[in-house]
């Protein structure tokens, strides 16, 4: 953060109202530079953040199309250090708030303090590890929060009511609500009972709560913002990628679906 | 009635070796973790859980496996008593059997009718879907694609034992990937299904319940190894891949500091060429839910591996190994594709016995050992498993074509 007494971005994206859309994006799919020019086109969107994934080998919690897509990114030689460079490039072209999707195998091989470290450097506000559960979380919790950066942590339908408030106690910025007992990736409908899910642990842990896993569609993205803080959506974006590409479309084409189909989603 | 051991501090109740094991799942799969963690802790006490399965070890897996001397193969190497743990003569033709079976019966505890397995070279797939079978329970077995052409056989049995077997075309197509996507499907699944970790590994409390039920196999050596030389060993050898066939055999030798507990790893083509030694090579990391030992790049992405055996072809290992490694507990080497090959051949025609590709890296380091302990040595190598599956792929890397 430049200016220690602005607001954090994260928190501004969080109040703003109406709740809104959080795009995901495999960073280095099809190429970083595909990636930067996207950030850039986002930032002309009316978009809450950004939530930009760092491709791994061992993606569990993800779907074959974002496994997919990491797995283009690596084999294009795509390494962490590139991605800090890129967001530092953009960083102060875009106003919204850019959160890391980063498995906790990649953070520590760096080193908890020198990746947060890095990653504030480059203009990251938050971070989600979705591999990072609450028993091992404290350390990361507490270099997050000193380098000013949030740590969004993930709830789960199958979650009991206490281990909530633990998990509540714990993150920075919003919980991440997962939507579906599944890994990423669109789905047709989403769970009937997700709505009260929703405000059952936003009442009980006082955190803004956003809604990510199987929302695909402009109305999926109504739909939960209607009851939660801001609605993610990865898979369906990153299939447009990855779509354009079979067809032959060129990098600013690739580009221009992408925003076109977020400018879609936006509520 | 199994025997409560005195080792019970290791893991902590977070799992924890040392600085290694824990749990890094997504937050999806904590409440099965935290249900099979109370299952097992509440079948650990329970005296009927363990008369159930040790019947079923004695009648159906054909429990005690014999410790074997191995006369000629001791005289041709010219220095320690060679005995051999015959696992590869339990029903199935490996040690997996003595754990599937112990985590079908959880599962059946647990009210789960569908079991799910990963499998590298099959023979924890053939293991899983055979308990499945004697339970009635569904099962799906996830394997690589690259290890469905490697074991065509065990791909054959499993179906014929009712398992589905669903070819892992991600990554690199081999055990890492298959046990990705197993723990994909149980994160959708974990209401009604149980998945059957085949190795000490994967997050707490895997590594230990894989480790307790593997147990059996060193706890027989003990004694048996007390009756025929009254005394102990000088070493116990284990292939370690995921590790479950050597911590089964070391876990009762822990705290017997005169025993030298040996892991033999797969260095493959070399170990500056491709391999798997992950102990030798690897370095802190997470991976599959939990930390240990990992064969990664400097941004943490695992790396390719290579084993002429599928079973070691894993870039991770049990949490526990790491530990022993750590603490210097254990001594872990490796044995090259062409060592193993070599011992694959020895001990078939000193012994009449054929070993897995995986049993046949410890059979490998037994070759150098045994010289230098002397004839006053004793040496227990564990015969994890028996090789028919690996004919085809020796016939193959030996120039010969089997069959159509």
């Amino acid at each position: 953060m430049a200016d220690r007494n602005a607001e954090h971005r994260i928190d501004q994206a969080l109040r703003s109202r109406p709740p809104g859309l959080w795009p995901f994006l495999a960073a280095g799919y099809p190429s970083i530079g595909a990636t930067e020019v996207i950030l850039r086109r986002m930032g002309s969107l009316s978009i809450r953040g950004v939530e930009l994934g760092f491709p791994f080998s061992d993606p569990i919690a993800d779907g074959p199309v974002i496994q997919n897509a990491f797995t283009h990114a690596l084999a294009a030689g795509t390494r962490v250090a590139d991605i800090f460079e890129m967001v530092r490039d953009v960083r102060d072209e875009v106003a919204y708030p850019i959160v890391a999707m980063v498995s906790v195998s990649i953070v520590y091989r760096m080193g908890v303090e020198s990746f947060v470290e890095r990653a504030r450097s480059a203009g990251f506000d938050g971070l989600i590890v979705p591999d990072l559960a609450l028993e091992e979380a404290p350390q990361l919790a507490t270099c997050a929060a000193a380098a000013g950066l949030r740590l969004s942590m993930l709830i789960a339908p199958t979650t009991p009511p206490e281990r909530q408030a633990r998990i509540a106690k714990l993150a920075g910025g919003f919980l991440y609500y997962v939507s579906v007992q599944g890994t990423t990736g669109q789905r047709a409908a989403l769970p009937v009972d997700l709505s009260d899910h929703v405000q059952q642990v936003r009442a009980e842990t006082g955190l803004p709560v956003v809604v990510g896993f199987g929302i695909s569609t402009p109305e999926h993205v109504r739909e939960v913002c209607g009851y939660a803080d801001g609605a993610i959506v990865g898979s369906a974006i990153v299939k447009r990628i990855t779509d354009a590409l079979q067809t032959g479309a060129d990098e600013a084409q690739v580009v221009e679906q992408v925003a076109r189909f977020v400018d879609m989603l936006c509520v | 009635m199994t025997e409560k051991t005195s080792q019970t501090a290791i893991p902590d109740s977070a799992g924890r070796y040392g600085a290694f094991g824990g749990r890094y799942v997504p937050e999806t799969l904590m409440s099965a973790l935290h249900e099979l963690e109370a299952a097992y802790a509440a079948a650990r006490v329970d005296p009927a859980f363990w008369v159930e399965l040790e019947a079923y070890l004695r009648d159906y897996v054909g429990r005690p496996s014999p410790l074997y001397l191995a006369e000629r193969l001791t005289s041709r190497l010219g220095g320690a008593r060679i005995y051999l743990k015959r696992e590869d003569l339990n029903h199935t033709g490996a040690h997996k059997i003595n754990n599937t079976l112990g985590q079908a019966i959880l599962a059946r505890r647990m009210g789960k009718r569908r079991i799910i397995a990963e499998t590298g070279a099959g023979q924890h797939g053939v293991a899983t879907a055979t308990a499945a079978a004697v339970f009635g329970l569904d099962c799906v077995v996830y394997m690589g694609a690259e290890d469905v052409r490697r074991q065509m056989l065990n791909v054959f049995r499993m179906e014929l034992l009712g398992a589905r077997v669903v070819p892992v075309e991600s990554g690199q197509r081999t055990l890492k990937d298959a046990i990705n996507e197993a723990l994909r499907d149980w994160i959708a699944t974990v209401a009604d299904t149980h998945y059957v970790i085949g190795s000490v590994m994967g997050p707490h409390p895997f590594p230990m319940l894989v480790r307790d039920l593997q147990s059996v196999i060193g706890r027989e050596t003990r004694q048996q190894i007390l009756a025929a030389e009254s005394r102990l060993p000088d070493a116990v050898l284990a292939c370690v891949g995921g590790g479950s066939n050597a911590a089964g055999i070391f876990y009762p030798f822990v705290e017997d500091k005169g025993v030298r507990l040996i892991g033999v790893e797969a260095a493959g083509e070399g170990l500056d060429r491709r391999h798997s030694a992950t102990i030798s090579r690897g370095r802190p990391g997470v991976l599959h839910g939990m930390q240990t030992l990992v064969l990664q790049d400097d941004d943490g992405q695992t790396q390719a591996v290579h084993s002429v055996s599928a079973g070691l072809d894993y870039p991770g290992v049990g949490p526990e190994h790491a530990y022993w490694a750590s603490t210097g507990r254990a001594e872990y080497v490796s044995a090259t594709d062409d060592e193993a090959l070599d011992a694959f051949e020895l001990l078939c025609r000193t012994e009449g016995i054929l070993p897995a590709l995986e049993t046949a890296h410890a059979v490998a380091h037994c070759v150098k050992l045994a010289p230098q302990l002397g004839r006053d040595g004793v040496i227990v190598v564990n015969l994890s498993g028996r090789g028919d599956k690996d004919c085809v792929e020796v016939a193959r890397l030996r120039g010969r074509k089997l069959g159509g």
